[in-house]
């Protein structure tokens, strides 16, 4: 019976010290423990979902790089392409240029040559008609110093001549 | 470190109290351990190597304060002192003889009587020792988390914190659910009081302080004002008007209903008392075999029995600790559980598993 009838002063001294004590480390040793350890596991926990963060954002730099470097290359290619055509096409243009120049001087130069030509036969045969002319009239001249000749002459055409 | 404190507490133990056993000329193992896991005025660490623990009395003469070691003379015989008389561990009012002073109560019953005791005994005393302890352990742990904020705990904090944090998670979590913070600082203390002056108890000359029944029913009842207090309405509506019976049967249910409130504290008071008591009787049963046989030979038996005893024990000290918090935190989930008809309703039904084992 001694055993569970409890004993006042401890009763007392029990709920005294229980009480102080509880409300002493509440104060002074749960709150800033468990605030502690909160406080570390919000932050191991964000510092996790931060390196998640941290490798997505790698992942889609990574691709990001891969894109811009492909497009690189694609521009690259197309820069390169374009030049060649530019290049083939100026040459294409030069030497269709070129040879249309060439062709074109020289058909000038043909009809030059025909105009030169065709200017100097006239000139020829100018010269050679005031040649004939003038060797007509020294010609005719010296007929017609012998009167009678002519006469003799216009009487033999008008004889030939049957006047009807 | 550790070993070497088992070791301490294994040794330690037995000569304290085989030294204490052989005193006087009959050996009586009821009386020695009856003496072992009472309270006392003075603490006895070892046979004559003994601490007289301060007396404060309130009764007819008003406060008296003085030292328990006034009780005994140069030879260390009983005496009077001040008009009191110490008589089987407790302090009665002195007649002329130096004898209790018996009155009759209303029922004819013949009873010493005595003044308001507020002795610091050595339950008392053992108690101080732990508040100390326990102050000591908390307050550096709580200023090791300020001093390193955020980085990882070294040293006793180590050590403490996963309990720590197993008594927020699988303890108040699991069974209080989302309003558990509330309750953590009583869960967390508690659970260190018990457990510290359990393992106290276990130390040579220790007092067995959480195997006294007015320690236990303290702790019974701030568990039991704790739940009342922050019982919901579904909480009272469950007692009241239990969901699923007949309204016919309030009659039967509500007392029902209201004793359960009752007898969860008191089973959790009964169960720490006995289950440290027992301890401590089975282990001083262990060595009264010695003095009982009075031989030698059976005594490295008794002493292999009660290392293994010390072992449980310890054992026992950390799970006792954890089944009176555990089931105090069921009880305040119950209290503050939203019902939707379904499960434990917090009554506690399922640490009995638990309990089975004692």
């Amino acid at each position: 019976m001694e055993l569970v009838t409890p004993a006042l002063g401890l009763l007392f001294w029990q709920v005294v010290t229980f009480l102080v004590v509880l409300f002493l480390l509440s104060k002074f040793a749960w709150k800033p423990i468990m605030g502690a350890l909160r406080e570390r596991e919000e932050s191991i926990d964000s510092a996790l979902s931060m390196a998640e963060k941290a490798k997505l954002e790698m992942q889609s730099l990574k691709a990001d790089n891969e894109r811009l470097l492909n497009e690189a290359r694609a521009e690259r290619d197309r820069i390169l392409k374009d030049a060649t055509d530019a290049a083939n096409h100026l040459v294409e243009s030069a030497r269709a240029k070129a040879n249309e120049e060439g062709s074109r001087m020289i058909e000038q130069a043909r009809l030059s040559i025909e105009n030169e030509k065709k200017a100097a036969l006239t000139e020829v045969k100018n010269l050679a008609a005031t040649l004939s002319i003038d060797i007509a009239e020294k010609l005719i001249k010296r007929e017609l110093q012998d009167e009678q000749a002519q006469r003799a002459l216009v009487q033999s055409y008008l004889q030939d001549a049957r006047l009807s | 470190m550790k070993k070497i404190l088992v070791f301490l507490l294994s040794v330690l133990t037995f000569s304290a109290q085989a030294a204490e056993s052989a005193e006087g000329g009959e050996f009586s193992p009821g009386q020695m351990i009856t003496h072992h896991i009472g309270d006392d005025y003075v603490w006895e660490f070892a046979h004559g190597v003994v601490l007289p623990l301060p007396v404060i009395l309130y009764g007819e003469n008003g406060l008296e304060i003085f030292s328990s070691s006034n009780f005994y003379d140069e030879h260390g015989k009983p005496r009077p002192y001040k008009g009191y008389v110490m008589d089987h561990g407790h302090i009665y009012y002195a007649n002329e003889e130096g004898e209790p002073r018996i009155e009759r109560g209303e029922n004819g019953e013949a009873k010493p009587v005595g003044p308001l005791d507020f002795s610091i005994t050595k339950n008392v005393a053992s108690m101080f020792l732990s508040v100390i302890l326990l102050f000591a352990v908390f307050l550096t742990i709580a200023g090791r988390y300020k001093k390193t904020r955020g980085r990882a705990p070294y040293g006793v904090q180590s050590f403490f914190e996963p309990i720590i944090i197993f008594i927020r998670d699988e303890i108040g979590k699991t069974n209080i659910g989302p309003k558990y913070e509330r309750y953590m600082p009583y869960l967390l203390t508690i659970f260190f009081f018990i457990w510290f002056n359990n393992l106290l108890g276990l130390m040579p000359g220790g007092a067995n302080l959480t195997g006294n029944i007015a320690v236990t029913l303290v702790l019974a009842v701030l568990t039991l004002l704790i739940t009342l207090f922050s019982g919901n309405k579904a909480y009272w509506g469950h007692i009241f008007a239990t969901p699923g019976v007949p309204g016919w049967l309030a009659p039967i249910m509500i007392p029902v209903e209201l004793l359960g409130i009752l007898t969860k504290p008191f089973a959790l008071m009964v169960r720490l008392f006995a289950n440290i008591t027992a301890g401590h009787i089975v282990i001083l049963s262990l060595f009264s075999l010695i003095f009982i046989f009075k031989s030698v030979a059976i005594a490295p038996v008794s002493v292999a029995f009660a290392i293994f005893m010390n072992f449980l024990e310890l054992f026992v000290a950390l799970l006792q600790a954890y089944i009176f918090t555990l089931l105090s935190a069921m009880y305040f989930g119950g209290a503050v559980e939203e019902h939707d008809g379904h499960g434990d309703h917090g009554h506690g039904d399922a640490p009995h598993a638990v309990e089975a084992h004692h």
